[in-house]
C-alpha cells in the first residue's frame, strides 16, 4: 500500500486498483500496487525498466490476471468486459505486414466492436487527417512498405479509431523522433481535453512532468507514491538560491545547516518557518541581498526522494538505453 | 455502457473477426496456389511409380511352367490346361514346351531354370503318373496343387463333362452388405485421416505469426484469448474446406471427363445423404479437435524451428489415433470400440465408421455434442495456458524453450 494515493472518494475513477500482486516463476514482478486514475486525466506510470510498469498495465487491461488484489476499470471488475471502450498501444508495436494501412486500422477497430466497413472508412479519414492520405489509397502501401515511424502512426490511429474512453500507452515515446514525440504529446493532450482518460508508462521523467496530472512512481514492483505531480514535488521542500553582497556577518546564523556555498550563490532548503523570517534575519543581519529565488523541486528530485538513488539511477539508465 | 465483451455472442463475433482476417490472409496469398496444387504431386508421383512399376513388371518373369515330358504327355498337359482354365480357382500358369523327351533321355531342369534365354519359372518333368516339379521353394508350394490337377486331368482317358451352371444373380446378400459396409467404414476412416493429417497440422504454426510481428498483445487486450483461438481454428477449417472443394471438384471433373468408373462403395447404413453430412461434420470435428490441440501446443512455440521440431511427434500422434480407431473397427462392441468412441480425438473416426455400419442416428447427435464440448474444453485450456505462459513481461520469457514454459505452466 502506498498510503499516499489521492482521496478517491471525491472523484470519479476510470481505473481503481488495490494491492495488485503478480508473480512469475517465484519472482514478484508487481508487489501490492495501488493506483487510482481519475476520469479524463493524464496519468503516468513512471519507473525504470523492469520496475513492473508493463505487468501493471497488462493486469489493468486484463491481458493477465493478478495473483492478488482488486482492479476496476471503467466500472468493470473484468477489464475484458469493457475492452470495446479501451484503446491499447503496447510497447512492442506490431501489425500484420501484408495489410494496407486502412485495412489495419479497420481490423483493429473491428476487434473493438466497430463494423469492419465503418472501421476502414474511419481509418481512411484518420490517415488523411494525420497527413498520411496517400497511405489511405486502396492500391498502395502495405504496412511492410512503410517506414517504422509511419507504421507506428498507423498503429496509434488504430488504437484510437473506436474513440475509446480510456487509452493505455505502454512506453509510447520510445522509438519516436523529437518531432513525432511532440505530435504524440499534443495528441495525448487533445484526448484528455475531450474527456478521454489517458494512462501511459514511461521512464522519461520529462514526459511525465510535462503531460501528467497524476503519476505513480514504481520501482522494484512497488508503488511508493501515487498521486498528483504537484503532491510528489511537494514531498521536497523548495530550494532557495541566495546571492549576497556581504561575504560574512551575523546574517549567516539565519542560514539553515544544509546551506552550501557554490560560486556566488548559497543553496539551501527553504526552512519550515517560511521565507519571511529568513528574509527578516538576512536584512537585519545586513547581508545585502542581491538576489533570492525559491524553486519548487522538480519531478526528478521528487523521484530520487521517493524511490531512492538506486531507482533514479536505473531510470536514467533506462532512458539512456532508449536513446 | 456497451455489452460485456465476454458473452458467447461477443466471443463468436470476435472469433469471426480473427477468422476473416486469417482466411483472407491465407486464401489471397500467392502461396495458396501451392497449397491447392499440393495433392497433385503425390498423385503424379504415384502415377509415375505405378507406370514404372508396370513396365518393370512386364520385363520380369511371367509365371510360366516349362515342360520336359514326352510329346504325348506334353500335349495332354496343354489340353488339360485349356479345359481347366476358368474351372479351378486362381490363375493357371502358362505352359510352354521346353523339350520333347525321348525314352531314357534326361533333362537338366536346374540348368533350364538358370538359363536366361528360356524365361520359365518352373520345369515340369517326369510323366503324367509321376510328375516332377522343379522350381524355387515358394513357386513349388504355390503350383504343386495346380500341377497335380493338370496331370490328373491330362491322364484321364475320358473327357470330363463339366455341366453349365445356371446363374441367378441377386442384388446383394446380408453378408455382402455387411462386408461392403465395413469396407465403406474403413475407406471413409482413411479419407478422414488423410484429410485431417494433411490439413490440421497447418494450425501448429498459426500463432507464430502473431508472436513474430508483435500483434499478439493487441489481440490479447482487445478480445478474449479463447475467441482468438476459435477464430484461428475456424479460419483454417474454412481454408481446408476450400481446398477440399477444389480437389473434389477437380477430381470429379477428371472422372467425368474420362468417363471412368470408380470402385463403388456399399451404401452406408444411414444412407448416403446422411452419411455425407455426417462425414462433413466429423471432418469438422476431427479438424477442430486436432487443430485445437495443435494450436495450444504450437502457441507455446516462439520460433518456426520449434514448430518444425513439433511437427513429427504431432504427425505420429495423429497416426496413432487413426490406428486406434481402425483397430476398434475390427473389435465391435468391445471396450476398445467404446474407448475409441469416447476418447475425444478418435471419436470422429470411430463414429464415422459407425455411421457406415449402423442405422441409428441419435448416437451421432450425442457424439457430436461430446466432441463440441471437448473442442471448447481444449480451446479454453489452451487459451488459459497461452495467457499464463506467453503473456509475460521481460525478455527472458521469449527466450525460454517451449518445454520449460510447459513445465512451469503446471506450477500455476
Amino acid at each position: 500500500m502506498t498510503g499516499n494515493a489521492v482521496d478517491a472518494g471525491s472523484v470519479e475513477l476510470a481505473i481503481e486498483a488495490r494491492g495488485l500482486v503478480k508473480r512469475f516463476d517465484g519472482f514478484t514482478a508487481v508487489d501490492g500496487v495501488d493506483i487510482s486514475v481519475p476520469k479524463g486525466s493524464i496519468y503516468g506510470i513512471l519507473g525504470p525498466n523492469g520496475a513492473g510498469k508493463t505487468t501493471t498495465l497488462r493486469m489493468l487491461l486484463g491481458i493477465i490476471d493478478p495473483d492478488q488484489g482488486y482492479r476496476r476499470v471503467l466500472g468493470a471488475e473484468r477489464p475484458t468486459d469493457v475492452a470495446r471502450r479501451i484503446g491499447y498501444l503496447p510497447e512492442e508495436r506490431g501489425l500484420y505486414p501484408a495489410m494496407k494501412a486502412y485495412e489495419a486500422i479497420g481490423f483493429l477497430a473491428a476487434l473493438r466492436g466497430v463494423p469492419l466497413k465503418e472501421g476502414r472508412r474511419k481509418g481512411r479519414e484518420l490517415l488523411e487527417a494525420h497527413g498520411l492520405g496517400y497511405a489511405a489509397d486502396r492500391q498502395i502501401r502495405q504496412i511492410r512498405q512503410m517506414s517504422k515511424g509511419m507504421a507506428q502512426t498507423v498503429q496509434l490511429l488504430g488504437t484510437l479509431v473506436h474513440e475509446p474512453d480510456l487509452v493505455v500507452f505502454d512506453e509510447p515515446f520510445s522509438g519516436l523522433d523529437a518531432l513525432n514525440q511532440g505530435k504524440l504529446e499534443r495528441m495525448i493532450r487533445d484526448l484528455a481535453a475531450r474527456g478521454t482518460t489517458v494512462i501511459f508508462s514511461t521512464h522519461v521523467i520529462a514526459h511525465a512532468e510535462r503531460l501528467c496530472d497524476q503519476v505513480a512512481i514504481i520501482a522494484g514492483g512497488k508503488v511508493p507514491f501515487a498521486g498528483p505531480v504537484d503532491v510528489a514535488r511537494d514531498r521536497l521542500r523548495p530550494q532557495v538560491r541566495l546571492e549576497t553582497r556581504a561575504q560574512d556577518g551575523a546574517w549567516r546564523a539565519a542560514l539553515p545547516t544544509d546551506a552550501r556555498h557554490e560560486g556566488a550563490f548559497w543553496h539551501f532548503t527553504l526552512p519550515e518557518t517560511g521565507v519571511e523570517p529568513l528574509l527578516r534575519a538576512l536584512i537585519e543581519g545586513d547581508a545585502g541581498i542581491l538576489s533570492l529565488s525559491i524553486e519548487r523541486a522538480g519531478l526528478h528530485d521528487a523521484f530520487v526522494a521517493i524511490a531512492g538513488e538506486a531507482a533514479a539511477k536505473a531510470l536514467e539508465e533506462s532512458a539512456g538505453e532508449a536513446k | 455502457m456497451s455489452r460485456p465483451m465476454t458473452g458467447m455472442r461477443e466471443k463468436l463475433r470476435a472469433a469471426m473477426v480473427i477468422a476473416r482476417r486469417d482466411f483472407v490472409a491465407v486464401v489471397f496469398s500467392k502461396t495458396f496456389i501451392f497449397f491447392l496444387i499440393g495433392p497433385v504431386f503425390p498423385v503424379l508421383v504415384g502415377g509415375l511409380a505405378g507406370s514404372i512399376g508396370g513396365k518393370v513388371q512386364q520385363n520380369v518373369e511371367r509365371p510360366t511352367i516349362g515342360l520336359a515330358m514326352s510329346a504325348a504327355d506334353s500335349q495332354a498337359m496343354m489340353r488339360a490346361r485349356v479345359e481347366l482354365q476358368g474351372r479351378v480357382p486362381g490363375m493357371i500358369p502358362e505352359i510352354v514346351m521346353l523339350q520333347e523327351m525321348k525314352p531314357g533321355e534326361t533333362f537338366d531342369a536346374r540348368a533350364a531354370l538358370a538359363d536366361g534365354d528360356r524365361q520359365v519359372s518352373a520345369v515340369l518333368g517326369g510323366s503324367l503318373d509321376k510328375p516332377v516339379l522343379t522350381a524355387p521353394g515358394e513357386r513349388a508350394r504355390q503350383w504343386v496343387g495346380v500341377v497335380s490337377n493338370l496331370a490328373a486331368r491330362a491322364r484321364s482317358s475320358t473327357p470330363t463333362d463339366y455341366p453349365d451352371v445356371a446363374v441367378e444373380e441377386v442384388a446383394t446378400s446380408v453378408a455382402k452388405v455387411k462386408t461392403g459396409q465395413i469396407y465403406t467404414a474403413q475407406t471413409s476412416q482413411v479419407m478422414l485421416f488423410l484429410l485431417t493429417m494433411l490439413l490440421a497440422g497447418m494450425v501448429l504454426s498459426n500463432l507464430v505469426e502473431e508472436k513474430g510481428n508483435k500483434i499478439i498483445e493487441v489481440l490479447a487486450a482487445a478480445i478474449p484469448m479463447d475467441a482468438m483461438f476459435m477464430g484461428k481454428l475456424f479460419a483454417m477449417l474454412a481454408v481446408s474446406l476450400v481446398g477440399i472443394a477444389v480437389w473434389g471438384g477437380v477430381g470429379g471433373a477428371i472422372v467425368l471427363a474420362g468417363a471412368r468408373n470408380l470402385p463403388t462403395m456399399s451404401v452406408p447404413a444411414v444412407g448416403w445423404p446422411l452419411f455425407l453430412t455426417l462425414a462433413f461434420l466429423y471432418f469438422a470435428m476431427a479438424y477442430l479437435l486436432m487443430g485445437s490441440l495443435f494450436l495450444s501446443i504450437g502457441g507455446m512455440a516462439t520460433t518456426v524451428r520449434e514448430v518444425q521440431t513439433l511437427s513429427m511427434p504431432v504427425s505420429m500422434f495423429q497416426l496413432m489415433v487413426f490406428f486406434f480407431a481402425s483397430f476398434a473397427l475390427t473389435s465391435p462392441g468391445t471396450w476398445i470400440d467404446w474407448a475409441s468412441i469416447i476418447f475425444p480425438v478418435s471419436s470422429p473416426y470411430a463414429m464415422l465408421a459407425r455411421a457406415a455400419q449402423y442405422p441409428d442416428v441419435w448416437p451421432h447427435v450425442v457424439a457430436l455434442g461430446w466432441q463440441v464440448f471437448w473442442v471448447i474444453v481444449i480451446v479454453r485450456a489452451g487459451a488459459q495456458l497461452f495467457r499464463r505462459t506467453v503473456m509475460k513481461s521481460g525478455p527472458s520469457t521469449a527466450k525460454r524453450s517451449i518445454w520449460s514454459r510447459l513445465r512451469r505452466a503446471k506450477a500455476y
